[in-house]
C-alpha cells in the first residue's frame, strides 16, 4: 500500500500527487516511470516521477484526467492508499555531455519534461524551456519551470496567454534567433511531438521524445508498448521511453492509442453513473 | 492370492475418467473444465497400481514424486496423508496434477500403461491435493531453526516459489522479489482460471507466508534494486526465477497494427487483470470476432480458448506444421476442439493487413508442406509457392515463443548469458557466473514446464544451503 501525502489541483484538469515511496524515491532517476493500480479492480497506469525526494522518501506526479483510472485517482484525497506502486520503470534520460538544451512540454507533457529540464539546470547546462497548453487554464508548473530555465516561453494554442500558437512555432523561432543547441527534448501529445520532431529535422538537431504507448506490465513480458523506431519494433517500457524522435514512427503510436476506446468511454460512462448515483 | 494374480485382476479396471464440463457450457464461463475425482473414484483409480519394486513412473517425474506411496495411501482412503507424502517432493501438487505434461513424464513410464492406459498419476495427485486444501488441513512442516543467513530470490514463479519453500524450511531468512504486483509467475498471470484456478497459487503462496517467506511484490529487481545492491543489503546469496517472458514476434509486415496482442498480453489481461470480467474490472481486453492464433503449443491453446470465451464466433489456430507436430498436449488439442476451435494446419502468415484505421482485418497466409526433418528432428515447413490466402480476422495472437528479459542481465554486471539472453548455469545446483547468484528455471533452460523450473528450484536451494553452510 502507498499513501497519498499531499494532493493539489494544478488545473481544472491536471492533479499533483505526492506519495509516499522511499524505495522508489531513492533509486528514481528523471526520466522514469512508475506504474500504479488503485485498487483490486483496477488496471495498472504509467505515469511519470516528475519529482523525488530522497531523504524524506517522497515521489511526486502529476497527471491529468482523461478516463476512469485518472478520475478516480483524481477523486482521491491525501490520507488514502493506492493499493499497488511499481517502479522505478524504464531507462533513465541520457541527458550526459548536453550543455545547450530545449525542452518542449506540451499539456500535462510539461511535467514530464519538468524533472529533465531540472536534472539539465543541475548538470550546469544552459536550458531553453518552451511549454504550452491549449488555454491559459491549462498551463501547469509555470513557476517551477521559470525557477530552472534560462529563458522560458510559454504558449497557448488559443492566445489566452503569453504567445499565440504551438510550441513547435516557437521553438522553429527560438531556433531560427541562431540559438545553439545540443539537443530537444520534446514531451507531450503524440501531434506536438511529431511537429516539434518534423520542425527539428530540418536543423539536424538531436531530438528525444518520450513515448507514451499503452502498457501493461511494464516489464518487458507483454509487448502491449511496442512502438516502431528506426523500422525496428522496441518496446517503450524496457528499451525506452525515450527515443530518437527523428526514428519514431508517430503515426503508428497514435493509432495504437486508439485501441481501446469504446471500451474507455463504456468505462468512463460507467464510473459516472455510479459516481452520480451515490 | 499370488502377486500375478493380483496384476491380471487389477488391469483389467480401465482408467477412470474424470467428469467434465459439457464444451458447450464452459465455452460461456472461465471455471475449471475437469471437476476432479470423487473419492470413490480416486481410491478406484488408484487400486489400478501395480505398487511396482522399482517404479518406472517415478523416473519420469522430474522431482521423483514418491508415485507409488501417494497412490497406496489413496487406495486405503487416506488422503491427507497421501498429500503429505506428495509435499515431500513437490511443493506444489494441486499445480502440477493439472498442469503437468503426465503423458510424457509419470505416466509415459507407467507398466500398466504397456497394454492399457496408465495409472492416472496426475488426477490422483490433483484428487490428493485438494483433498487436503479443502479440508483445511495444511500441515505446517517442522522448520529448522534460525541460522540468521538471508537469501534473495527473485520472481515469484514455480522456481523462485520452491527455492523458498526449501529454505525457509532449513532456517534461512528468505525474501522474495516480484515485478509483478501478485505472486506465481505464468501460474497467475499467463495459464487461464479455466485450466488452473487462482485461488491455488493463492493458497500455496499463502502457505509460504505462513512458514514464514517475505514477499515483496512490485518489485522490478535491476530496476528498484540491483543484484549489487542485495548483496550490499546483507544477503548472503541471491536467486534469479525470472522466467522467460520476453514475448517474441515474427517480424512480418503489419505486425503492429491494432488488435495483434503477444500471447503474454492477451493472457495477462485476461488472467492477471481480469479483463474478462470487464468492465467490472478496469482492464479491457478486446472482444474479437474473429480471432486467430498463430502457434501451436500449450500457450497458444490456452489463448485460443480464452477468445472463445471472450465470445470469438470464429477462433482459429494458424500452426505452420502438421497435426501430429503440434507441440501443445494433447489433452489441450483435444479441448480447444471439443469447444470448435479451428485448426488452420501447414499454414503460415507472411503478412498483416490493416483497415483505414490501423486495425487488422486480414492474414495473409502460405500454405506449407513439410519437407526433410530438420535439428529438431521434426520435418521442416516449406512454402508452397503460389498457395498465398487472406484468413478474415479483427484479433490476432502470437503465441510463438518467448525470449529473455533483459533487465537482470542488463543491470548485472559479469552475469553470464548465452547467445539467447538466458542465463548461464555451470551444473545442475544453477550456479552462474557470478559468485553466491544461482539460477533455475525458464530464464536458465527457455520456456519449459512448471515442474522443471520446481526440479531446477530444489536443486538451487540445496546447492544455495551447502554453500552457505560451507560459509
Ligand atoms: C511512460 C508513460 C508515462 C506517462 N506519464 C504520464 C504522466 O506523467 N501524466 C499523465 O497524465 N499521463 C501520463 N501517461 C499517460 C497515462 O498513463 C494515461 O493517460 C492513463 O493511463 C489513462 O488512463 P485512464 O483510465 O484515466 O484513461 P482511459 O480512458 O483508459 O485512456 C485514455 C487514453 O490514455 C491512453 N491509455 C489508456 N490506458 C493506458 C495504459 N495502460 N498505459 C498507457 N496509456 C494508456 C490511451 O491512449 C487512451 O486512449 C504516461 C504514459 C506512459 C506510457
Ligand atoms: C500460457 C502458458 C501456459 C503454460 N502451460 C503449461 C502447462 O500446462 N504445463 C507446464 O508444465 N508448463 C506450462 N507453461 C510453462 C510454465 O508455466 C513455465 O515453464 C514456468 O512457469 C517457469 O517457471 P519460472 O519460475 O522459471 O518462471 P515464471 O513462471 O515465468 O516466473 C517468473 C517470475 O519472475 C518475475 N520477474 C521477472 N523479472 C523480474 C525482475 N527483474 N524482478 C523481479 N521479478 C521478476 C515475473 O514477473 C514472474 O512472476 C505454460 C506457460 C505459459 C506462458
Ligand atoms: S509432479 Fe508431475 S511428473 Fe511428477 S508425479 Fe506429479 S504429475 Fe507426474
Ligand atoms: S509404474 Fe504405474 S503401476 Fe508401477 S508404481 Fe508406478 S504408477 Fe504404479
Ligand atoms: S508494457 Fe508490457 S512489455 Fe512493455
Ligand atoms: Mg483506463
Amino acid at each position: 500500500m502507498t499513501k497519498i501525502l499531499e494532493k493539489v489541483d494544478l488545473s481544472e484538469n491536471v492533479v499533483k500527487m505526492v506519495l509516499d515511496a522511499p524505495a522508489i524515491a531513492r533509486k528514481r532517476r528523471a526520466g522514469q516511470f512508475v506504474v500504479l493500480k488503485i485498487d483490486e479492480k483496477g488496471e495498472r497506469i504509467p505515469l511519470t516521477t516528475v519529482d523525488a525526494d530522497p531523504e524524506k522518501g517522497t515521489l511526486t506526479i502529476i497527471f491529468q484526467v482523461v478516463g476512469k483510472t485518472t478520475a478516480k485517482l483524481a477523486a482521491m484525497k491525501a490520507g488514502d492508499e493506492l493499493m499497488d506502486l511499481q517502479g522505478p520503470l524504464g531507462r533513465p534520460t541520457h541527458i550526459e555531455g548536453v550543455k545547450n538544451a530545449v525542452c518542449v512540454g506540451g499539456g500535462v507533457g510539461v511535467g514530464v519534461v519538468y524533472p529533465i529540464a531540472a536534472a539539465l539546470k543541475k548538470q550546469g547546462a544552459k536550458v531553453t524551456s518552451i511549454i504550452g497548453a491549449r488555454c491559459k487554464d491549462l498551463l501547469i508548473l509555470e513557476d517551477e519551470t521559470r525557477s530552472i530555465s534560462d529563458n522560458l516561453i510559454v504558449t497557448t494554442d488559443d492566445g489566452s496567454y503569453g504567445v499565440h500558437g504551438f510550441v513547435s512555432d516557437a521553438l522553429k523561432n527560438v531556433i531560427e534567433s541562431g540559438e545553439k543547441i545540443d539537443e530537444v527534448f520534446a514531451i507531450g501529445p503524440v501531434p506536438m511531438m511529431k511537429a516539434v520532431a518534423a520542425v527539428t529535422k530540418n536543423y539536424g538537431i538531436k531530438t528525444t521524445v518520450s513515448l507514451n504507448s499503452i502498457m501493461v506490465d511494464a516489464t518487458g513480458m507483454c509487448g502491449a508498448c511496442r512502438v516502431a523506431v528506426g523500422g525496428e519494433t522496441k518496446f517503450a517500457c524496457v528499451d525506452g521511453p525515450e527515443f530518437d524522435g527523428h526514428a519514431v514512427d508517430f503515426d503508428l503510436l497514435a493509432s495504437r492509442l486508439r485501441m481501446y476506446m469504446t471500451q474507455e468511454k463504456e468505462s468512463m460512462d460507467k464510473y459516472r453513473c455510479e459516481c452520480h448515483g451515490k | 492370492m499370488n502377486a500375478m494374480e493380483n496384476k491380471e485382476k487389477k488391469e483389467k479396471l480401465p482408467r477412470h475418467k474424470m467428469p467434465e464440463q459439457d464444451p458447450k457450457v464452459r465455452i460461456h464461463n472461465y471455471n475449471e473444465v475437469p471437476f476432479g475425482y470423487s473419492e470413490e473414484t480416486a481410491m478406484k483409480e488408484a487400486s489400478r497400481c501395480l505398487q511396482c519394486k522399482k517404479p518406472a513412473c517415478r523416473t519420469g517425474c522430474p522431482v521423483g514424486v514418491d508415485i507409488p506411496a501417494f497412490v497406496k495411501l489413496i487406495a486405503e482412503g487416506k488422503f491427507i496423508e497421501a498429500a503429505w507424502k506428495l509435499k515431500e517432493d513437490s511443493a506444489l501438487p494441486a499445480v502440477c496434477g493439472r498442469v503437468c505434461p503426465q503423458e510424457d513424464q509419470c505416466e509415459k513410464f507407467c507398466i500398466v500403461g504397456k497394454k492399457d492406459e496408465p495409472v492416472a498419476i496426475g488426477r490422483l495427485e490433483r484428487f490428493a491435493a485438494d483433498y487436503e486444501r479443502n479440508k483445511g488441513e495444511v500441515k505446517i512442516p517442522e522448520l529448522a531453526p534460525k541460522n540468521g543467513k538471508k537469501v534473495a530470490v527473485v520472481g515469484a514463479g514455480p522456481a523462485g516459489l520452491t527455492v523458498a519453500g526449501d529454505l525457509i524450511k532449513l532456517g534461512y531468512d528468505v525474501t522474495i522479489y516480484e515485478a509483478l504486483h501478485k505472486p506465481g509467475g505464468v501460474l497467475v498471470y499467463g495459464i487461464p482460471e479455466f485450466r488452473l484456478p487462482k485461488s491455488i497459487v493463492e493458497a500455496e503462496v499463502n502457505y509460504l507466508e505462513k512458514l514464514g517467506v517475505k514477499i515483496i511484490t512490485n518489485a522490478v529487481i535491476g530496476r528498484l534494486h540491483t543484484i549489487d545492491e542485495l548483496f550490499a543489503e546483507g544477503y548472503d546469496a541471491v536467486f534469479l526465477g525470472v522466467g522467460a517472458g520476453s514475448p517474441v514476434f515474427m517480424g512480418i509486415p503489419g505486425e503492429n497494427l491494432s488488435g495483434i496482442y503477444s500471447a503474454n498480453e492477451y493472457l495477462t489481461r485476461s488472467n492477471l487483470m481480469k479483463a474478462y470480467l470487464f468492465p467490472e474490472y478496469d482492464t479491457p481486453i478486446v472482444r474479437g470476432k474473429n480471432v486467430a492464433v498463430i502457434g501451436g503449443g500449450n500457450v497458444a491453446m490456452d489463448s485460443v480458448r480464452t477468445a472463445l470465451r471472450l465470445g470469438a464466433e470464429n477462433a482459429y489456430i494458424i500452426y505452420r506444421r502438421s497435426e501430429v507436430e503440434l507441440p501443445a498436449r494433447a489433452e489441450e488439442v483435444h479441448h480447444a476442439k471439443e469447444e470448435g476451435v479451428q485448426f488452420k494446419l501447414l499454414t503460415n502468415p507472411v503478412e498483416y493487413i490493416g483497415d483505414e484505421n490501423g486495425w487488422v482485418k486480414g492474414i495473409k497466409c502460405v500454405q506449407m508442406e513439410l519437407g526433410e526433418p530438420d535439428e529438431s528432428g521434426r520435418r521442416r515447413p516449406i512454402e508452397k509457392k503460389g498457395s498465398e490466402f487472406v484468413i478474415e480476422v479483427d484479433t490476432v495472437v502470437v503465441s510463438v515463443g518467448t525470449n529473455a528479459n533483459p533487465i537482470i542481465p542488463m543491470t548485472t554486471p559479469g552475469l553470464e548469458t548465452n547467445k539467447w539472453g538466458y542465463i548461464v548455469a555451470k551444473d545442475e545446483s544453477g550456479l552462474t557466473s557470478r559468485e553466491a547468484v544461482y539460477a533455475g528455471g525458464d530464464i536458465v533452460t527457455g520456456s519449459a514446464t512448471v515442474i522443471l523450473a520446481m526440479g531446477a528450484g530444489k536443486k538451487a536451494a540445496a546447492a544455495i544451503h551447502e554453500y552457505l553452510s560451507k560459509k
